[in-house]
Protein backbone atom coordinates (compact mmCIF):
# COMPACT_ATOMS: atom_id res chain seq x y z
CA UNK A 1 0.00 0.00 0.00
CA UNK A 2 1.63 3.17 -0.96
CA UNK A 3 2.16 5.59 2.28
CA UNK A 4 2.94 9.08 2.79
CA UNK A 5 6.12 9.41 4.31
CA UNK A 6 5.10 13.11 4.68
CA UNK A 7 2.52 12.42 6.76
CA UNK A 8 3.33 11.29 10.21
CA UNK A 9 0.72 9.91 12.84
CA UNK A 10 2.91 9.24 15.19
CA UNK A 11 6.64 11.01 16.51
CA UNK A 12 8.92 9.77 18.85
CA UNK A 13 12.17 11.88 19.68
CA UNK A 14 14.74 10.95 21.93
CA UNK A 15 12.36 8.96 24.46
CA UNK A 16 13.81 7.31 27.60
CA UNK A 17 11.98 6.06 30.27
CA UNK A 18 13.54 4.68 33.42
CA UNK A 19 12.19 3.16 36.19
CA UNK A 20 15.12 3.60 38.92
CA UNK A 21 18.32 2.65 37.40
CA UNK A 22 16.34 0.48 35.03
CA UNK A 23 16.30 2.23 31.57
CA UNK A 24 13.53 0.35 29.62
CA UNK A 25 13.47 2.63 26.68
CA UNK A 26 16.69 3.99 26.02
CA UNK A 27 16.58 6.76 23.15
CA UNK A 28 13.84 5.64 20.63
CA UNK A 29 13.58 7.76 17.77
CA UNK A 30 11.17 6.52 15.27
CA UNK A 31 7.81 7.54 12.93
CA UNK A 32 4.84 5.93 12.22
CA UNK A 33 3.57 7.05 8.85
CA UNK A 34 -0.72 7.45 8.49
CA UNK A 35 -2.20 4.59 7.57
CA UNK A 36 0.09 1.84 7.36
CA UNK A 37 0.79 -1.18 9.27
CA UNK A 38 3.63 -0.85 11.61
CA UNK A 39 5.20 -4.04 13.27
CA UNK A 40 6.56 -3.74 16.63
CA UNK A 41 8.87 -6.75 17.46
CA UNK A 42 11.26 -7.82 20.50
CA UNK A 43 12.28 -10.19 22.67
CA UNK A 44 10.55 -10.59 26.99
CA UNK A 45 11.31 -7.88 28.42
CA UNK A 46 13.29 -5.52 25.50
CA UNK A 47 10.62 -2.75 26.15
CA UNK A 48 7.91 -2.70 23.79
CA UNK A 49 5.22 -2.56 26.55
CA UNK A 50 6.39 0.19 28.01
CA UNK A 51 7.01 2.47 24.82
CA UNK A 52 3.33 1.75 23.89
CA UNK A 53 1.69 2.34 27.25
CA UNK A 54 3.42 6.04 26.77
CA UNK A 55 2.18 6.13 23.38
CA UNK A 56 -1.24 5.86 24.20
CA UNK A 57 -1.31 8.21 26.93
CA UNK A 58 -1.19 5.40 30.29
CA UNK A 59 2.60 6.28 31.43
CA UNK A 60 4.55 9.29 31.37
CA UNK A 61 8.20 9.26 29.29
CA UNK A 62 11.04 10.46 31.72
CA UNK A 63 12.08 12.63 28.74
CA UNK A 64 11.76 13.15 25.23
CA UNK A 65 9.49 14.36 22.84
CA UNK A 66 6.67 12.07 21.53
CA UNK A 67 3.49 12.96 19.56
CA UNK A 68 0.81 10.59 18.78
CA UNK A 69 -2.31 12.19 16.32
CA UNK A 70 -0.66 15.51 16.88
CA UNK A 71 -1.13 15.82 20.58
CA UNK A 72 1.46 15.54 23.27
CA UNK A 73 2.39 12.88 25.42
CA UNK A 74 3.10 14.75 28.57
CA UNK A 75 -0.13 17.11 28.35
CA UNK A 76 -3.05 15.66 25.90
CA UNK A 77 -3.21 12.33 27.23
CA UNK A 78 -6.70 12.47 26.99
CA UNK A 79 -6.88 13.75 23.43
CA UNK A 80 -4.69 10.56 22.27
CA UNK A 81 -6.89 8.12 24.24
CA UNK A 82 -9.71 9.65 22.59
CA UNK A 83 -8.13 9.03 19.05
CA UNK A 84 -6.74 5.63 19.50
CA UNK A 85 -8.08 2.57 19.84
CA UNK A 86 -6.41 -0.55 21.63
CA UNK A 87 -6.79 -4.44 21.88
CA UNK A 88 -4.65 -6.92 23.37
CA UNK A 89 -5.12 -10.40 23.95
CA UNK A 90 -5.31 -10.60 27.76
CA UNK A 91 -7.78 -7.51 28.30
CA UNK A 92 -10.63 -6.98 25.70
CA UNK A 93 -13.49 -7.89 26.43
CA UNK A 94 -16.32 -8.75 29.38
CA UNK A 95 -16.80 -12.25 29.66
CA UNK A 96 -20.19 -11.70 31.90
CA UNK A 97 -21.28 -9.39 29.31
CA UNK A 98 -23.17 -9.92 26.25
CA UNK A 99 -21.36 -9.32 22.44
CA UNK A 100 -24.26 -6.55 22.17
CA UNK A 101 -23.63 -5.52 25.58
CA UNK A 102 -19.70 -5.25 24.55
CA UNK A 103 -20.29 -3.20 21.85
CA UNK A 104 -22.46 -0.77 23.51
CA UNK A 105 -20.40 -0.43 26.68
CA UNK A 106 -17.03 0.27 24.65
CA UNK A 107 -18.88 2.77 22.31
CA UNK A 108 -20.68 4.13 24.83
CA UNK A 109 -16.95 5.41 26.67
CA UNK A 110 -15.87 6.74 23.72
CA UNK A 111 -18.93 9.01 24.03
CA UNK A 112 -20.71 7.73 20.39
CA UNK A 113 -24.14 8.58 20.11
CA UNK A 114 -27.02 6.48 21.21
CA UNK A 115 -28.83 6.03 17.51
CA UNK A 116 -25.29 5.67 16.01
CA UNK A 117 -23.98 2.89 18.07
CA UNK A 118 -27.52 1.33 17.13
CA UNK A 119 -27.14 1.59 13.47
CA UNK A 120 -23.12 0.64 13.62
CA UNK A 121 -23.84 -2.29 15.82
CA UNK A 122 -26.35 -3.89 13.47
CA UNK A 123 -23.92 -3.02 10.60
CA UNK A 124 -20.72 -4.70 12.34
CA UNK A 125 -22.74 -7.75 13.79
CA UNK A 126 -23.99 -8.09 10.04
CA UNK A 127 -20.38 -8.27 8.84
CA UNK A 128 -19.07 -10.46 11.39
CA UNK A 129 -21.89 -12.93 10.87
CA UNK A 130 -22.48 -12.73 14.52
CA UNK A 131 -26.10 -11.57 14.40
CA UNK A 132 -27.87 -14.90 16.18
CA UNK A 133 -25.24 -14.45 18.70
CA UNK A 134 -25.91 -10.73 19.51
CA UNK A 135 -27.74 -11.59 23.26
CA UNK A 136 -24.81 -14.25 23.82
CA UNK A 137 -22.07 -14.46 26.88
CA UNK A 138 -18.53 -13.49 25.48
CA UNK A 139 -17.81 -16.31 27.99
CA UNK A 140 -19.15 -18.91 25.36
CA UNK A 141 -18.46 -17.45 22.10
CA UNK A 142 -14.93 -19.19 20.25
CA UNK A 143 -11.65 -17.12 21.17
CA UNK A 144 -10.92 -16.41 17.39
CA UNK A 145 -15.11 -14.68 16.86
CA UNK A 146 -13.35 -12.93 20.24
CA UNK A 147 -10.32 -11.79 18.72
CA UNK A 148 -12.55 -10.58 15.72
CA UNK A 149 -15.15 -8.61 18.05
CA UNK A 150 -12.68 -7.47 20.19
CA UNK A 151 -10.68 -5.41 16.94
CA UNK A 152 -13.94 -4.67 15.82
CA UNK A 153 -15.05 -2.89 19.21
CA UNK A 154 -11.55 -1.29 19.36
CA UNK A 155 -12.07 0.24 15.70
CA UNK A 156 -15.75 1.17 16.44
CA UNK A 157 -15.23 5.20 17.16
CA UNK A 158 -13.05 5.55 14.27
CA UNK A 159 -9.49 5.76 15.74
CA UNK A 160 -6.58 7.56 13.73
CA UNK A 161 -4.21 4.62 15.24
CA UNK A 162 -5.01 1.36 16.58
CA UNK A 163 -2.66 -0.48 18.53
CA UNK A 164 -2.77 -4.31 19.06
CA UNK A 165 -0.96 -5.84 21.37
CA UNK A 166 -0.44 -10.11 20.53
CA UNK A 167 -3.65 -9.89 18.93
CA UNK A 168 -3.56 -12.99 17.70
CA UNK A 169 -1.79 -15.32 20.08
CA UNK A 170 -3.48 -18.54 20.51
CA UNK A 171 -6.00 -19.20 17.64
CA UNK A 172 -5.94 -21.56 15.22
CA UNK A 173 -4.08 -20.87 11.69
CA UNK A 174 -7.30 -20.37 9.66
CA UNK A 175 -8.24 -17.84 11.97
CA UNK A 176 -5.24 -15.87 12.06
CA UNK A 177 -5.25 -15.23 8.80
CA UNK A 178 -8.42 -13.70 9.29
CA UNK A 179 -7.69 -12.03 11.91
CA UNK A 180 -5.04 -10.24 9.63
CA UNK A 181 -7.55 -9.50 6.45
CA UNK A 182 -9.57 -7.38 9.02
CA UNK A 183 -6.23 -5.64 9.83
CA UNK A 184 -5.38 -5.00 5.88
CA UNK A 185 -8.95 -3.88 5.91
CA UNK A 186 -8.83 -1.18 8.49
CA UNK A 187 -5.50 0.10 7.13
CA UNK A 188 -6.81 0.38 3.46
CA UNK A 189 -9.44 2.63 5.28
CA UNK A 190 -6.71 4.97 6.44
CA UNK A 191 -6.54 3.60 10.23
CA UNK A 192 -2.65 3.32 11.42
CA UNK A 193 -1.77 -0.30 12.61
CA UNK A 194 0.80 -0.42 15.36
CA UNK A 195 1.01 -4.02 16.24
CA UNK A 196 3.29 -6.39 18.17
CA UNK A 197 3.55 -10.04 17.86
CA UNK A 198 5.54 -13.04 18.31
CA UNK A 199 4.36 -14.96 14.92
CA UNK A 200 7.52 -13.78 12.70
CA UNK A 201 5.68 -14.83 9.62
CA UNK A 202 2.94 -12.18 10.73
CA UNK A 203 5.61 -9.46 10.99
CA UNK A 204 6.36 -9.85 6.42
CA UNK A 205 2.35 -8.21 6.26
CA UNK A 206 3.93 -5.42 7.73
CA UNK A 207 4.58 -2.10 6.22
CA UNK A 208 7.78 -1.49 7.98
CA UNK A 209 8.78 -3.02 11.22
CA UNK A 210 11.12 -2.50 14.50
CA UNK A 211 12.75 -4.51 16.15
CA UNK A 212 13.53 -3.94 19.91
CA UNK A 213 16.62 -5.45 21.72
CA UNK A 214 17.46 -4.40 25.28
CA UNK A 215 15.55 -1.19 25.46
CA UNK A 216 16.80 0.05 21.96
CA UNK A 217 15.81 0.15 18.65
CA UNK A 218 18.29 -1.74 16.59
CA UNK A 219 16.39 -2.42 13.10
CA UNK A 220 13.48 -0.34 11.49
CA UNK A 221 12.69 -1.01 7.79
CA UNK A 222 10.53 -2.77 5.31
CA UNK A 223 10.64 -6.60 5.89
CA UNK A 224 12.44 -7.03 2.44
CA UNK A 225 14.91 -4.69 3.21
CA UNK A 226 15.65 -6.29 6.67
CA UNK A 227 16.11 -9.50 4.95
CA UNK A 228 18.68 -8.11 2.41
CA UNK A 229 20.76 -6.28 5.40
CA UNK A 230 20.70 -9.42 7.26
CA UNK A 231 21.48 -11.69 4.69
CA UNK A 232 18.21 -13.85 6.24
CA UNK A 233 15.66 -15.50 3.91
CA UNK A 234 12.80 -15.02 6.47
CA UNK A 235 12.03 -12.46 9.22
CA UNK A 236 12.55 -15.63 11.79
CA UNK A 237 15.93 -15.55 10.82
CA UNK A 238 16.25 -11.47 10.99
CA UNK A 239 15.03 -11.46 14.89
CA UNK A 240 17.24 -14.33 16.32
CA UNK A 241 20.42 -12.44 14.23
CA UNK A 242 19.76 -9.05 16.14
CA UNK A 243 18.25 -10.83 19.61
CA UNK A 244 21.74 -13.09 19.77
CA UNK A 245 24.01 -10.43 18.89
CA UNK A 246 23.53 -8.98 22.43
CA UNK A 247 24.23 -11.72 24.49
CA UNK B 1 -10.88 -44.05 14.74
CA UNK B 2 -7.40 -42.76 14.55
CA UNK B 3 -4.53 -45.35 13.23
CA UNK B 4 -1.22 -45.09 14.90
CA UNK B 5 1.38 -45.46 12.35
CA UNK B 6 4.81 -46.18 12.70
CA UNK B 7 5.17 -47.37 16.05
CA UNK B 8 8.16 -49.71 16.58
CA UNK B 9 7.34 -52.80 18.26
CA UNK B 10 10.72 -52.66 19.77
CA UNK B 11 10.05 -49.70 22.00
CA UNK B 12 8.19 -49.87 24.99
CA UNK B 13 5.08 -48.25 25.56
CA UNK B 14 4.72 -45.91 28.59
CA UNK B 15 1.40 -43.92 28.33
CA UNK B 16 -2.11 -45.41 27.11
CA UNK B 17 -5.01 -43.43 26.94
CA UNK B 18 -8.28 -45.08 25.43
CA UNK B 19 -11.45 -43.29 24.80
CA UNK B 20 -11.25 -40.20 26.78
CA UNK B 21 -13.93 -37.50 27.13
CA UNK B 22 -14.69 -34.42 29.31
CA UNK B 23 -17.30 -32.04 29.11
CA UNK B 24 -18.09 -28.96 31.04
CA UNK B 25 -21.24 -26.97 31.93
CA UNK B 26 -23.50 -30.16 32.27
CA UNK B 27 -22.09 -31.23 28.87
CA UNK B 28 -22.43 -28.30 26.98
CA UNK B 29 -19.01 -27.43 26.13
CA UNK B 30 -17.03 -30.65 25.12
CA UNK B 31 -13.91 -30.42 25.72
CA UNK B 32 -12.35 -33.60 24.53
CA UNK B 33 -14.07 -36.37 22.33
CA UNK B 34 -13.03 -39.66 22.34
CA UNK B 35 -9.76 -39.42 22.16
CA UNK B 36 -7.09 -42.45 22.49
CA UNK B 37 -3.58 -42.43 21.19
CA UNK B 38 -0.25 -43.95 22.81
CA UNK B 39 3.03 -42.35 24.42
CA UNK B 40 6.27 -44.88 23.68
CA UNK B 41 9.27 -44.68 26.87
CA UNK B 42 11.64 -41.86 25.94
CA UNK B 43 9.52 -39.86 23.60
CA UNK B 44 9.09 -36.28 22.89
CA UNK B 45 5.45 -36.15 22.76
CA UNK B 46 4.08 -32.66 20.60
CA UNK B 47 0.00 -31.97 21.08
CA UNK B 48 -0.33 -29.18 18.53
CA UNK B 49 -3.23 -27.16 17.96
CA UNK B 50 -4.64 -23.96 18.98
CA UNK B 51 -6.81 -22.55 22.04
CA UNK B 52 -9.91 -24.31 22.98
CA UNK B 53 -8.79 -27.77 21.98
CA UNK B 54 -8.42 -29.46 24.72
CA UNK B 55 -5.08 -29.65 25.05
CA UNK B 56 -5.42 -28.36 28.83
CA UNK B 57 -8.21 -30.50 29.81
CA UNK B 58 -6.19 -33.82 28.58
CA UNK B 59 -3.04 -33.07 30.77
CA UNK B 60 -4.78 -32.47 33.68
CA UNK B 61 -6.23 -35.29 33.47
CA UNK B 62 -3.22 -36.93 32.58
CA UNK B 63 -1.64 -35.31 35.51
CA UNK B 64 -4.98 -36.74 38.01
CA UNK B 65 -6.12 -33.21 38.49
CA UNK B 66 -9.35 -33.72 36.89
CA UNK B 67 -11.55 -36.56 36.44
CA UNK B 68 -12.58 -36.99 32.83
CA UNK B 69 -16.20 -38.36 31.83
CA UNK B 70 -15.32 -41.77 30.06
CA UNK B 71 -12.20 -43.36 29.21
CA UNK B 72 -8.89 -44.77 30.78
CA UNK B 73 -5.15 -43.70 30.70
CA UNK B 74 -2.13 -45.47 32.33
CA UNK B 75 0.98 -43.53 32.59
CA UNK B 76 3.77 -46.18 33.48
CA UNK B 77 1.56 -48.69 34.16
CA UNK B 78 -0.13 -46.84 37.14
CA UNK B 79 -4.13 -45.94 36.48
CA UNK B 80 -4.99 -42.55 36.27
CA UNK B 81 -7.96 -42.56 39.03
CA UNK B 82 -6.74 -45.79 41.04
CA UNK B 83 -3.18 -45.29 41.40
CA UNK B 84 -3.19 -41.56 41.17
CA UNK B 85 -1.10 -40.77 44.57
CA UNK B 86 1.98 -42.89 43.27
CA UNK B 87 1.30 -41.56 39.71
CA UNK B 88 1.40 -38.00 41.21
CA UNK B 89 5.20 -39.34 42.70
CA UNK B 90 6.62 -40.17 39.22
CA UNK B 91 5.17 -37.16 37.36
CA UNK B 92 6.56 -33.84 36.53
CA UNK B 93 4.13 -31.01 35.53
CA UNK B 94 4.55 -27.32 34.49
CA UNK B 95 1.53 -25.83 33.77
CA UNK B 96 0.17 -23.82 30.97
CA UNK B 97 -0.05 -20.42 34.58
CA UNK B 98 2.91 -19.50 36.08
CA UNK B 99 2.04 -21.50 39.65
CA UNK B 100 5.15 -20.90 41.81
CA UNK B 101 5.15 -19.03 44.76
CA UNK B 102 5.55 -15.65 43.89
CA UNK B 103 6.68 -14.24 47.24
CA UNK B 104 9.29 -16.66 47.71
CA UNK B 105 12.36 -16.46 45.80
CA UNK B 106 13.85 -18.81 42.99
CA UNK B 107 16.20 -20.61 46.06
CA UNK B 108 13.07 -21.66 48.10
CA UNK B 109 10.67 -22.39 45.39
CA UNK B 110 13.16 -25.04 44.63
CA UNK B 111 13.59 -25.62 48.01
CA UNK B 112 10.10 -26.37 48.91
CA UNK B 113 9.10 -28.66 46.38
CA UNK B 114 12.49 -30.80 46.62
CA UNK B 115 11.05 -30.85 50.22
CA UNK B 116 7.62 -31.91 49.49
CA UNK B 117 8.86 -34.83 47.07
CA UNK B 118 11.15 -35.82 49.77
CA UNK B 119 14.22 -35.12 48.29
CA UNK B 120 16.79 -32.15 47.88
CA UNK B 121 18.56 -29.84 45.56
CA UNK B 122 21.79 -31.37 45.73
CA UNK B 123 20.42 -35.08 45.04
CA UNK B 124 18.80 -34.21 41.54
CA UNK B 125 21.25 -31.21 40.97
CA UNK B 126 22.46 -33.17 37.89
CA UNK B 127 19.40 -32.96 36.02
CA UNK B 128 18.23 -29.42 36.16
CA UNK B 129 22.33 -27.84 36.37
CA UNK B 130 21.78 -26.56 32.85
CA UNK B 131 18.71 -25.16 33.30
CA UNK B 132 19.26 -24.10 36.86
CA UNK B 133 22.31 -22.56 36.39
CA UNK B 134 21.22 -19.73 34.56
CA UNK B 135 19.24 -18.52 36.91
CA UNK B 136 21.15 -19.45 39.96
CA UNK B 137 23.23 -16.01 40.17
CA UNK B 138 19.43 -14.34 40.85
CA UNK B 139 18.53 -17.18 43.23
CA UNK B 140 17.41 -14.75 46.35
CA UNK B 141 15.27 -12.75 44.31
CA UNK B 142 11.16 -13.03 44.61
CA UNK B 143 9.61 -15.32 41.70
CA UNK B 144 6.95 -12.49 41.18
CA UNK B 145 9.98 -10.02 40.24
CA UNK B 146 11.37 -12.66 37.39
CA UNK B 147 11.08 -12.11 33.72
CA UNK B 148 8.88 -14.47 32.00
CA UNK B 149 12.05 -16.63 30.54
CA UNK B 150 13.49 -17.00 34.06
CA UNK B 151 10.45 -17.90 35.53
CA UNK B 152 9.69 -20.51 32.54
CA UNK B 153 13.18 -21.93 33.51
CA UNK B 154 12.45 -21.96 37.31
CA UNK B 155 9.59 -23.44 36.63
CA UNK B 156 11.16 -26.50 34.49
CA UNK B 157 13.48 -26.43 37.28
CA UNK B 158 11.04 -27.22 39.99
CA UNK B 159 8.60 -29.72 37.78
CA UNK B 160 12.81 -31.80 37.53
CA UNK B 161 13.47 -31.76 41.26
CA UNK B 162 12.22 -35.03 41.91
CA UNK B 163 13.87 -36.70 38.92
CA UNK B 164 10.25 -37.68 37.48
CA UNK B 165 9.84 -40.16 34.67
CA UNK B 166 7.11 -38.27 32.38
CA UNK B 167 7.39 -35.03 32.25
CA UNK B 168 4.01 -32.94 31.16
CA UNK B 169 4.41 -29.02 30.03
CA UNK B 170 1.73 -27.49 29.38
CA UNK B 171 2.24 -24.45 26.67
CA UNK B 172 5.97 -23.83 27.69
CA UNK B 173 6.46 -21.70 25.15
CA UNK B 174 3.31 -19.67 24.53
CA UNK B 175 4.40 -15.60 24.83
CA UNK B 176 7.73 -16.21 24.91
CA UNK B 177 9.75 -14.55 22.00
CA UNK B 178 11.18 -16.73 19.31
CA UNK B 179 14.84 -16.59 20.74
CA UNK B 180 13.83 -18.18 24.35
CA UNK B 181 11.44 -20.56 22.70
CA UNK B 182 14.49 -21.88 20.41
CA UNK B 183 16.47 -22.14 23.60
CA UNK B 184 13.43 -23.85 25.70
CA UNK B 185 13.94 -26.83 22.79
CA UNK B 186 17.08 -27.21 23.03
CA UNK B 187 16.78 -27.72 26.71
CA UNK B 188 13.85 -30.00 26.27
CA UNK B 189 16.00 -32.41 23.48
CA UNK B 190 18.54 -32.75 26.80
CA UNK B 191 16.21 -34.00 28.93
CA UNK B 192 15.00 -36.36 26.23
CA UNK B 193 18.32 -37.46 26.21
CA UNK B 194 18.61 -38.43 29.67
CA UNK B 195 15.64 -40.62 29.32
CA UNK B 196 12.51 -38.87 30.60
CA UNK B 197 9.57 -39.12 28.45
CA UNK B 198 8.34 -35.76 27.59
CA UNK B 199 4.02 -34.65 26.65
CA UNK B 200 4.24 -31.12 25.69
CA UNK B 201 1.73 -28.77 23.98
CA UNK B 202 2.06 -25.84 21.96
CA UNK B 203 -0.04 -23.54 19.75
CA UNK B 204 3.23 -22.90 17.48
CA UNK B 205 2.95 -24.63 14.16
CA UNK B 206 6.37 -24.30 13.60
CA UNK B 207 7.71 -26.28 16.94
CA UNK B 208 6.34 -29.27 15.01
CA UNK B 209 9.52 -30.16 13.91
CA UNK B 210 11.01 -30.32 16.95
CA UNK B 211 9.21 -33.41 18.94
CA UNK B 212 9.63 -37.23 17.52
CA UNK B 213 6.18 -37.25 17.11
CA UNK B 214 3.32 -34.95 17.33
CA UNK B 215 -0.74 -34.93 17.64
CA UNK B 216 -2.92 -32.26 15.33
CA UNK B 217 -5.74 -30.92 17.81
CA UNK B 218 -8.62 -29.13 17.34
CA UNK B 219 -12.23 -28.72 18.54
CA UNK B 220 -11.08 -31.58 21.54
CA UNK B 221 -10.05 -34.10 18.74
CA UNK B 222 -6.58 -35.53 17.51
CA UNK B 223 -6.97 -35.19 13.89
CA UNK B 224 -3.54 -36.88 12.79
CA UNK B 225 -0.23 -38.52 15.35
CA UNK B 226 2.47 -39.37 13.44
CA UNK B 227 6.07 -37.97 13.54
CA UNK B 228 6.51 -34.63 11.38
CA UNK B 229 8.01 -35.98 8.35
CA UNK B 230 5.24 -38.31 8.14
CA UNK B 231 2.87 -35.93 8.94
CA UNK B 232 3.88 -33.50 6.19
CA UNK B 233 3.79 -36.42 3.36
CA UNK B 234 0.35 -37.16 4.46
CA UNK B 235 -0.24 -33.69 2.82
CA UNK B 236 -1.01 -34.79 -1.15
CA UNK B 237 -1.84 -32.31 -3.34
CA UNK B 238 1.18 -30.35 -5.01
CA UNK B 239 1.27 -26.90 -3.45
CA UNK B 240 2.79 -23.52 -5.00
CA UNK B 241 4.49 -20.39 -3.50
CA UNK B 242 2.91 -17.77 -5.26
CA UNK B 243 3.79 -14.15 -4.56
CA UNK B 244 3.53 -10.54 -7.06
CA UNK B 245 4.17 -6.96 -6.29
CA UNK B 246 1.07 -6.75 -4.33
CA UNK B 247 0.54 -9.57 -2.54
CA UNK B 248 -3.11 -8.56 -1.27
CA UNK B 249 -4.57 -8.03 -4.43
CA UNK B 250 -2.85 -11.23 -5.65
CA UNK B 251 -4.79 -13.34 -2.57
CA UNK B 252 -8.37 -11.64 -3.39
CA UNK B 253 -7.65 -12.47 -7.08
CA UNK B 254 -6.57 -16.12 -6.61
CA UNK B 255 -9.45 -16.68 -4.63
CA UNK B 256 -11.61 -15.72 -7.15
CA UNK B 257 -9.75 -17.58 -9.89
CA UNK B 258 -11.36 -20.79 -10.91
CA UNK B 259 -9.42 -23.53 -10.56
CA UNK B 260 -8.04 -22.62 -7.08
CA UNK B 261 -8.65 -24.95 -4.17
CA UNK B 262 -7.00 -23.00 -1.39
CA UNK B 263 -4.90 -20.20 -1.00
CA UNK B 264 -3.44 -19.17 2.19
CA UNK B 265 -1.32 -16.00 3.40
CA UNK B 266 2.47 -17.20 4.49
CA UNK B 267 4.65 -14.39 5.13
CA UNK B 268 4.91 -12.53 1.56
CA UNK B 269 3.72 -15.65 -0.53
CA UNK B 270 0.55 -17.22 -1.17
CA UNK B 271 0.27 -21.30 -0.84
CA UNK B 272 -1.78 -22.23 -3.59
CA UNK B 273 -3.52 -25.60 -4.53
CA UNK B 274 -5.55 -26.50 -7.63
CA UNK B 275 -8.36 -28.19 -7.90
CA UNK B 276 -6.69 -29.27 -11.16
CA UNK B 277 -5.27 -32.78 -10.28
CA UNK B 278 -1.70 -31.63 -11.99
CA UNK B 279 -1.40 -28.30 -11.73
CA UNK B 280 -1.63 -26.12 -15.03
CA UNK B 281 1.03 -23.40 -14.10
CA UNK B 282 0.91 -21.73 -17.53
CA UNK B 283 -2.69 -21.03 -17.21
CA UNK B 284 -2.51 -19.73 -13.67
CA UNK B 285 0.30 -17.32 -14.66
CA UNK B 286 -2.04 -16.38 -17.67
CA UNK B 287 -4.71 -15.54 -15.53
CA UNK B 288 -2.48 -13.35 -13.29
CA UNK B 289 -0.74 -11.64 -16.38
CA UNK B 290 -4.48 -11.10 -17.01
CA UNK B 291 -4.93 -9.39 -14.01
CA UNK B 292 -2.12 -6.71 -14.43
CA UNK B 293 0.10 -8.70 -12.01
CA UNK B 294 3.86 -7.94 -12.01
CA UNK B 295 6.76 -9.76 -10.83
CA UNK B 296 5.14 -13.28 -10.82
CA UNK B 297 7.14 -15.80 -9.04
CA UNK B 298 5.13 -19.36 -9.02
CA UNK B 299 7.45 -21.85 -7.41
CA UNK B 300 6.41 -25.65 -5.87
CA UNK B 301 7.05 -26.36 -2.26
CA UNK B 302 6.99 -28.75 0.26
CA UNK B 303 4.15 -27.97 2.64
CA UNK B 304 5.01 -27.51 6.27
CA UNK B 305 2.90 -28.35 9.52
CA UNK B 306 0.59 -25.13 9.29
CA UNK B 307 -0.30 -26.13 5.43
CA UNK B 308 -0.85 -29.81 7.26
CA UNK B 309 -2.66 -28.27 9.70
CA UNK B 310 -5.25 -25.99 7.67
CA UNK B 311 -6.00 -29.10 5.25
CA UNK B 312 -7.00 -31.00 8.00
CA UNK B 313 -9.34 -28.38 9.68
CA UNK B 314 -10.70 -27.75 6.21
CA UNK B 315 -11.96 -31.87 5.98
Amino acid sequence: MAVNTNDKIITVKNLIKKFGDFTANDNLTFDVYRGEIFGFLGANGAGKTTAMKILCGLSKPTSGEISVAGFDVYKQTEKIKKNIGYMSQKFSLYEDMTVKENIRFYAGIYGLKRSYIKEKTAELLDRLRMNDYANTLIASIPLGWKQKLAFSIAIFHNPKIVFLDEPTGGVDPITRRQFWDMIYEAAHNGITVFVTTHYMDEAEYCDRVTIMVDGRIDALDTPDNLKKEYKAENMDQVFVKLARNIE
Amino acid sequence: MIKETNISNLSEEIVRVENLSKSYEKGKVKALKDISFSINKGELFGFIGPDGTGKTTLFRILTTLLLSDTGTATLNNLDIVKDYKKLRKILGYMPGRFSLYQDLSIEENLNFFATVFGTTIEENYDLIKDIYIQIEPFKKRLAGKLSGGMKQKLALSCALIHKPTILILDEPTTGVDAVSRKEFWEMLKRLKEKGITILVSTPYMDEASMCDRIALMQSGKILSIDTPVNTIKSFEEELYSVSSRDIYRLKNDLKEYENTSSVFLFGQNLHYTSKQENTNIDELKDYLIGNNHEEIKIEKIEPNIEDCFMRLMEN
